[in-house]
């Protein structure tokens, strides 16, 4: 174990689906124009799931109600591919590939099997500058705003 | 807003790189082009608000999701 400690501020944050969670500092990541439609909503930590899925939950730090299920879309549509804008790129200071987690907003509803993910509007995370931000891609038939779950065909992450 | 009237293949210039075609006009049916450098990003707006409906529709999701998936 590390001693490396009290570096980082650590918190206690009230989360919409896993009650109180202790939180660093340096897990904060600030996405600058917010979500889509949350605007506002500028400070995120993406917490894990205990589960063997490709599942993530994505929570405001400031918001308890503020808190989405994302995954990872490798998991459910395997040639999920595309580019970043240089734009996007420089806003969110990516300089290698590595550094990057694209992440997608899932619709849960009642079943597993009824819930979609997001793959028009990925949220694309930069780790080590702890920076994101929803870009949406080009409207086509590969980049559907609701792809259904049931389709779980890559390897886990 | 500024509102500028065209006719079929007159164009407007927004800035020095972004040009606006009216390419046909065809009933309610306006085809219009868009000629702007790559990194200027165009989108229909109704992509937009999909999304936001759709972020907002996730946000619904009750928190007791998890013990579902445990179910499962």
């Amino acid at each position: 174990m590390s001693s490396f400690k009290g570096a980082y501020k650590r918190m206690k944050i009230a989360t919409k689906f896993l009650g109180e969670v202790e939180i660093s500092e340096q897990d904060i990541l600030t996405f600058e124009h917010g979500l889509l439609g949350l605007e506002d909503e500028k400070k995120f930590v993406i917490l894990p799931i205990d589960a063997d899925l490709p599942l993530a939950i994505l929570q405001s730090v400031e918001h308890t109600e503020i808190g989405f299920v994302v995954a990872y879309p490798f998991a459910f549509k395997k040639d999920y591919s595309f580019d970043i804008s240089e734009d996007d790129r420089d806003q969110l200071q990516i300089e290698k590939e590595e550094d990057v987690l694209t992440y997608s907003i899932v619709t849960m509803k009642e079943t597993f099997q009824e819930s979609t993910i997001n793959l028009l509007a990925p949220l694309i995370v930069n780790m080590d500058k702890k920076c994101g931000k929803q870009i949406v891609l080009q409207d086509n038939k590969s980049y559907p705003l609701r792809f259904p779950m049931r389709t779980l065909e890559g390897s886990a992450k | 807003m500024l509102v500028l009237s065209r006719k079929k293949d007159e164009s407007i210039m927004i800035g020095d790189q972004i040009e606006i075609k009216i390419l046909a006009v065809e009933g309610e049916q306006i085809k219009i082009g868009i000629v702007a450098p790559k990194t200027v990003k165009v989108h229909r707006s109704e992509v937009f608000e999909a999304i936001q409906a759709q972020n907002r529709e996730a946000l619904s999701a009750s928190s007791s999701f998890l013990e579902q998936l445990k179910k499962k």
